[in-house]
């Protein structure tokens, strides 16, 4: 993976994208400011949905071990997997178990990031993307550019250019239109939903005291995947345990709105262990660590492991709206992307460090965010676990060799005047049009995301000099 | 040691000693409708229709002794010819059918049949008016998840005296045992631009009948 600004690059220069993806945002930010707005209550839902998430993971472990219990005692079996690599053998060896040759997915972010489809096709078995989005990502053979609307890249005509080819059922003249793409799909789905024997999922939140699984969604492609099939496989972190049955009252209002900006989504499913008569016959969750822990050692950061996955801080924030999904990497995506997977995956690579600086620290995200995640707070925190990461190393980063002769400069009044001086000299030649698109040497680096524009003629303290003195 | 042991563990050690007392979860949330919306149990069986259709389903009221004449009304006006209801389905909801050929799950149906009937009719085991939904439980009169799913119509009961104002009210009622399916509105996806088109997996049209007893 590069470095967040490298990766940057391409989507900058895209302008079908960018529309594309402007307008997606725009589209659910509007929904969720309105549907956040309704409530009298909402600041209130706010504070519950926080203090939940905190006293969630301060127990975790009671909360997991009762988790178990619960599930079991229902029926169905739980397996631990500390890493994507034993999730991906667990989940494996349970379609082996079935000898099914295509299993149907409702895809989750836990799904991409357990690499779940390459496993099981090395295992010569199919994976079936069910939602609308997720099946043109994949016939596209693309990257999801947004959690819940994975192809936010793509505009009406590039999705029915997609479906035309891969659906000759949907016949040559399949119109553009949101409703017949839906349609579409629909057909096209219909036949291997009636024929699945095993579906895998995620889960949207997991209820400790009763063994319960919720999945919010509105196409009902999880309903199916959760109904339908003999045996029924659900991945997720340990992160999505809450408490008690009585927390869902403030999730399931906190979650719709500020995802979709719908009161309710279409469809909440929730299911305790297997019921006879009534769904699978056996049901597997697959309890998820992969970095969790680590996440969950830092105080401050551990912030974001309360993340409810709803997209609201990647539909107000300005770098993603510019950037799409990508450059942040594979999985979690936007400003919670950026807080996220650094400390899901440690810091020491450039890439990791590169993600807390991608933001402006605007602060949008902290004030949509349901549960008072507070991402700029936690973008600063890791900017400085970065720094202190590398200062251990033996050459000095070229940062620091500059902040230190920043330093040293500025501690002079006569010596800050004739740098600034020359400097603005320099700085006047290096640039085009008002601006400079790019720094020499060392301070290059700070230049790779940004412009800088020209330095006036004259300084303040030139001016001053000149005109008052 | 086994990845149930070592993650215990590690969340133990990640949380280390800085757990101890930490304050109560503060619910000052709404449990209840308060405010002129609410006043009386007619505005929020009012309030319940009102977001129902918001939720673009259709959705009228009824009298209790009309009811078998409003589903078979429903049921022909999407020129159903035959339709899946759960075993326990009150006979008299259907009572006036004409023309309709009602298939009860019992045995249950398979899922190409379900695929091919024209709809379904089934009751709830709640209503929630702030959000226009209605609950099923797979209790009495709602059957197993299948039938609600995989019909492309889903014709909903709902006596009046089983809407409640807020989710807080609903997640009280409901025993979290049972498998839950919360309704609000037909299928819809958000996955072309952003915008909401109906119908991709579940039911394409839902449709609410209010019993005022």
């Amino acid at each position: 993976m590069p470095k967040f600004a490298a990766a940057a690059r391409p989507a900058l220069a895209d302008t079908g994208l960018r529309r594309a993806l402007r307008g997606t945002t725009a589209q659910l930010r509007g929904r969720a400011a309105a549907a956040a707005a309704e409530p009298a209550d909402w600041e209130d839902l706010r504070e519950a949905g926080r203090a939940i998430g905190e006293e969630a993971l301060l127990n975790l472990d009671v909360h997991l071990e009762d988790l178990e219990r619960a599930v079991t005692e229902a029926g169905g079996t739980v397996h631990w997997a500390a890493d994507a690599a034993e999730a991906r053998r667990v989940v494996t060896g349970l379609v082996r178990a079935s000898e099914a040759r295509e299993v149907l997915a409702a895809a989750s972010l836990t799904l991409r990031e357990i690499g779940l489809d390459g496993a099981l096709a090395r295992a010569g078995v199919a994976v079936q993307e069910t939602a609308l989005g997720d099946l043109a990502v994949r016939l596209g053979e693309d990257e999801p550019s947004h959690p819940l609307s994975p192809a936010a890249h793509r505009d009406r005509a590039g999705i029915a250019e997609l479906f035309r080819r891969a659906m000759p059922a949907a016949g040559a003249d399949l119109p553009d239109d949101p409703e017949a793409l839906a349609a579409a799909a629909r057909a096209h789905l219909r036949e291997r939903f009636l024929r699945a024997r095993v579906a895998v999922t995620g889960a949207n939140f997991l209820v400790a005291e009763t063994g319960t699984a919720v999945v919010v969604e509105s196409e009902g492609n999880a309903r199916m995947c959760l109904t339908l099939p003999e045996t029924l496989i659900c991945v997720a972190g340990i992160d999505k345990v809450v408490p008690t049955w009585d927390d869902m009252e403030v999730f399931l209002q906190l979650l719709p709105r500020a995802s979709t900006g719908d009161r309710m989504t279409p469809y909440v499913s929730s299911w305790t262990g297997v019921t006879p008569g009534d769904g699978p016959r056996a049901f597997h969750l697959v309890l998820l660590d992969n970095g969790r822990t680590r996440a969950l050692a830092d105080e401050v950061g551990r912030a974001a492991l309360r993340c409810v996955g709803c997209s609201a801080c990647l539909n107000v924030c300005p770098v993603y709206e510019r950037t799409g999904g990508r450059p942040y990497g594979p999985v979690h995506q936007g400003p919670i992307g950026a807080i996220l997977t650094p400390q899901l995956r440690g810091v020491e690579s450039a890439a990791m460090a590169s993600l807390p600086y991608a933001s402006t620290l605007c602060g949008a995200c902290a004030d949509v965010c349901p549960v008072k995640i507070d991402i700029p707070d936690v973008l600063v925190h890791l900017r400085g676990l970065v720094v202190d990461s590398r200062r251990r190393r033996p050459v000095p980063p070229p940062e620091m060799v500059l902040m230190r002769g920043l330093a040293w400069t500025m501690g002079d009044p006569r010596r800050h005047a004739a740098v600034l001086r020359r400097g603005t000299r320099w700085a006047r030649l290096l640039s085009r049009g008002g601006r400079i698109r790019r720094l020499p040497g060392l301070l290059g680096a700070w230049t790779e995301a940004r412009d800088l524009p020209a330095p006036p003629a004259e300084s303040f303290r030139a001016w001053w000099d000149r005109t008052r003195a | 040691m086994t990845a149930r042991e070592e993650m215990l563990r590690r969340v133990r050690e990640a949380l280390g000693g800085s757990r101890g007392a930490h304050p109560p979860v503060p619910r000052g949330y709404a449990r209840r409708l308060t405010g002129p919306q609410a006043a009386t149990r007619a505005d929020v069986v009012a309030l319940f229709t009102e977001r129902v259709a918001d939720n673009r389903a259709a959705v009228r009221h009824v009298g209790a002794d009309e009811l078998g004449t409003a589903v078979a009304a429903a049921l022909w006006g999407r020129e159903a010819k035959r339709i899946a209801v759960p075993a326990d389905l009150p006979f008299g909801w259907l009572a006036e059918l004409d023309g309709v050929r009602a298939l009860a799950d019992t045995p249950a149906l398979d899922l190409d049949a379900l695929a091919a009937v024209d709809g379904v009719v089934t009751g709830c085991a709640a209503a929630v008016a702030r959000t226009g939904t209605v609950v099923l439980d797979g209790g009495r009169a709602q059957g197993r998840r299948a039938l609600t799913l995989v019909p492309g119509y889903h014709l909903c009961v709902v006596h009046a005296d089983q809407i409640v104002g807020t989710v807080p009210e609903a997640v009280t009622r409901l025993d979290p045992a049972r498998p839950l399916t919360w309704i609000s509105g037909p299928s819809a996806t958000h996955g072309v631009e952003g915008v909401r088109a109906e119908g991709v997996h579940g039911p394409l049209h839902l449709e609410v009948l209010v019993v005022e007893d």
